[in-house]
């Protein structure tokens, strides 16, 4: 069994499941500085507060996956984004913290709350950047071409419209009322800017890097076997436009999370199968057998507990989330 | 002009996140066991002591839980960011024993605190139960883990160096590294009576006003009890892994003793001024032997010298020293602690003599100074190494601009400055305002959820 293609699915894995959960958690974030009322504010943040802290474990998991499975990798990629990974972090804290902080403040509750949304949004920004140097190739020397800025600033506004409809279609499942309306019509117009983003995104790629468009374009044959992956997308997107007409609360959660997976499958399908874009491939950058074995170990040991307390923590806060229950 | 030299702002900031992340496990993994005790305690007595006090510290502990949570993802890839060289090298064996960390303790304490904080309405009496037990497990867990990457930094052990990257020949000898299981139960009782120092200072400001009787009592007396079993215990246990260091580190000692010579009767240096140029220690009070006898257990036996490895291999003296001091006086003031604590209780005055209360609410944050100064010791100790005897600190760092790790390290220190502070105001605002008598205590029985409170509790 080829370990490096087991660790490597494992790290994206991790890289799926942090972006469908914190990304919800970073665009209830986002949208809590839009809410006309404190109190809508307030049911937002006590949907997402026990069990933001199991998303965003994710992301951790997938930096130790990074740093145990691709050791070279994590070693060249971090420092040559040194600064966007540095603002993500910070503004990861602000928004960790304002949970706790913004109920036990007195005078200063509205600073914790534009620190939660302000978090929230730089964060979601940022990692969009993160991800469009990511795709850009980033040279293992020149951290910050000029032209990869623009591109990065696409993906990262891209990101927070994509983040922000998971945190609108979570509202739309988790709470009830003029709130629940709210967050469905405000779902609709951020599914119009992240199918456009999307699309944007997907014709820009292949010109901001030649080896992104050989991948799709190169082959007749590939071109159309790959072709689903767009088809599907704009279906899916169709599906959840109707669906948020309706009261399908459920589903247009789920398929907001679908319109998500698909944009990362597609993101797979560019970069595959480097660790570092265009440059270290991830057996070029695998850790040696003994450590890779051992990981792998304790991923399959241990994933599927970590995925069945995690699902029951979410069934025991499952539906609308009620009056006074929040934050003590 | 002023060179900012990227090498030492990385070490700057590294000691300066993981300082600060460190503050706060320590407080949670003794409140967790706290948490876990009180819990289990209401649940057989039934007394509603137990569960005001377990709600107080509940609050607490989330402060601090959150605290330590986004302070702890910034490890996670500083580690790359700033030290990507050492990251690359050493990837093959901390990476996994970072995943395990994850796996085992991050998930598990994340799944199951959402429960503990708000699930009060949502589970029976017996899972909520189980689920404080749960996050303590996480806690105890991630301790473990994260000590033993540590360890093997200091007394690495079951890997090869192969093309400039360790490979793990034996993962047994990796996690039982050598000094693994002195560091792993000297930080874990750390942590504990740092936590006891906490709970006995609060509940000693109670005493102190009057307030809030039943509930300051039961935890005074329980938090001194505490103390005074494990300040003792920590002592030993700090004397074990001494002892464990001078085996493996002999530099290490010789720098906590500001011992410059090998010396037959080494002299144990109460006071000085160590001269890492001169070699020598300046303004130095001394008593003769006592560090022989320490370390060897023999009046006249030979301890290592900072002057047997050449200067380039020697850790910065003063700061070891200093904080090596800081440490032990600090460790034998809370012996003191315990004993006082023990000889009121002897004489059934624990409650009321107040001196002893403004003691211990003056030692309340005395445990976080011993443990910043153990771990001061033990890494400045470590250089001029991050893999002790095979990676260079100055061989570890990223190429980074020196401009760069000045402007992240100027943001860090600001914000970590103004969280620290924010934290410290609620923190006590959250011990001051005491248990709540208001609230309505949760049922005991399964199926019979608590009625939520009638008005929504306003926010403090």
């Amino acid at each position: 069994m080829d370990l490096t293609l087991l660790m490597a699915g494992v790290l994206a894995f991790a890289i799926l499941m942090y972006v469908l959960l914190d990304g919800f958690d970073l665009g209830v974030g986002m949208l809590s500085a839009l809410v006309p009322d404190p109190d809508w504010r307030d049911r937002m943040i006590d949907s997402i507060a026990p069990v933001w802290d199991g998303n965003e474990t994710w992301l951790i998991l997938g930096g130790a996956i990074l740093f145990a499975a691709f050791p070279t990798a994590y070693g060249l990629v971090l420092p040559a984004l040194y600064l966007p990974v540095i603002g993500m972090l910070l503004a990861l804290i602000f928004r960790g913290v304002a949970f706790e902080f913004r109920v036990k403040a007195r005078r200063s509750r509205r600073l914790w709350d534009f620190a939660f949304a302000a978090g929230s949004g730089t964060a979601a920004f940022l990692q969009g950047v993160l991800l469009g140097i990511f795709i850009t190739g980033i040279g293992v020397d020149t951290p910050l071409g000029f032209g990869s800025v623009i591109f990065p600033m696409l993906t990262g506004v891209a990101l927070m419209a994509g983040y922000a409809l998971l945190g609108g279609t979570w509202i739309v499942l988790k709470t009830d009322g003029p709130l629940r309306d709210w967050a469905a019509r405000s779902s609709r117009q951020l599914l119009l800017v992240v199918m456009a983003g999307i699309a944007m995104i997907s014709a820009v790629t292949p010109l901001a890097s030649e080896a992104v468009a050989d991948r799709w374009f190169g082959d007749v044959w590939r071109t159309l076997a790959l072709a689903p992956v767009p088809l599907v997308t704009v279906a899916v997107g169709w599906w959840l436009w109707r669906a948020l007409e309706g009261h399908r609360d459920g589903l247009t959660f789920r398929l907001s999370q679908v319109v998500f997976g698909l944009g990362f499958l597609g993101l797979g399908v560019s970069l595959w199968p480097y660790a570092v874009p265009f440059s270290l491939t991830i057996w070029e950058a695998a850790a040696p057998a003994s450590s890779l074995a051992f990981t792998a170990i304790a991923v399959v040991c241990t994933l599927p507990l970590v995925l069945v307390y995690t699902g029951y923590a979410y069934l025991v806060f499952r539906g609308k989330i009620r009056e006074g229950e929040g934050y003590h | 002009m002023l060179e900012l030299d990227p090498l030492l702002l990385s070490r700057v900031q590294f000691a300066f996140t993981i300082g600060f992340h460190i503050l706060f496990p320590t407080l949670t993994i003794g409140l967790a066991f706290f948490l876990v005790t009180l819990e289990g305690l209401w649940l057989r007595t039934g007394n509603p002591v137990y569960v005001r006090l377990y709600r107080l510290w509940t609050k607490v502990f989330a402060l601090t839980f959150g605290m330590g949570v986004v302070s702890g993802i910034v490890m996670t890839y500083q580690l790359g960011t700033n030290f990507g060289v050492f990251a690359g090298v050493t990837g093959p064996v901390l990476g996994p024993l970072l995943s395990v960390e994850v796996l085992t303790a991050f998930f598990v304490e994340a799944g199951f605190i959402g429960i503990m904080l708000f699930g009060w309405n949502r589970v029976g009496p017996r899972l909520h139960f189980g689920a404080t037990v749960m996050v303590l497990l996480g806690t105890l867990n991630s301790a473990f883990w994260i000590l033993v990457a540590n360890s093997w930094m200091h007394t690495p052990a079951g890997t090869e160096l192969v093309d400039g990257q360790f490979v793990v020949t034996d993962w047994w000898a990796v996690i039982f590294n050598p000094s693994m299981p002195y560091r792993v139960a000297h930080m874990t009782l750390a942590s504990f009576l740092t936590t006891a120092l906490v709970i006995a200072g609060a509940s000693a400001f109670y005493l102190l006003r009057g307030r809030f009787l039943p509930e300051a009592r039961r935890a005074f007396s329980v938090a001194t009890l505490a103390i005074a079993v494990l300040a003792p215990a920590q002592i030993v246990m700090g004397d074990l892994h001494g002892l464990n260091t001078l085996e493996h580190q002999p530099t290490k000692i010789a720098a906590m003793e500001g011992l410059w010579e090998t010396t037959e009767g080494a002299p144990l240096v109460l006071f000085a001024l160590p001269d890492q140029q001169a070699e020598e220690n300046r303004l130095a009070i001394e008593i003769p032997n006592v560090t022989s006898l320490i370390l060897t257990h023999d009046w006249n036996g030979e301890v290592q010298g900072l002057t047997a490895v050449p200067p380039e291999d020697r850790p910065p003296v003063a700061i070891v020293f200093w904080s090596f001091r800081i440490m032990v006086g600090l460790g034998f003031a809370f012996l003191a602690i315990g004993f006082i604590g023990l000889w009121l209780r002897f004489r059934r005055r624990l409650y009321d003599a107040a001196w002893f209360h403004g003691i211990s609410l003056a030692f309340l944050p005395a445990g976080f100074v011993a443990t910043l100064a153990g771990w001061v010791t033990t890494e400045v100790g470590r250089q001029p190494y991050t893999v002790y005897g095979l990676l260079r600190t100055a061989d570890s760092a990223s190429d980074l601009a020196g401009w760069q790790v000045a402007l992240s390290l100027l943001l860090f220190v600001a914000v970590y400055g103004v969280l620290f502070a924010v934290y410290l105001v609620f923190a006590r605002r959250v011990i001051v305002h005491g248990p709540d008598y208001d609230e309505p205590l949760p049922s005991r029985q399964r199926g019979l959820p608590a009625r939520p409170a009638a008005h929504p509790l306003p926010a403090e």
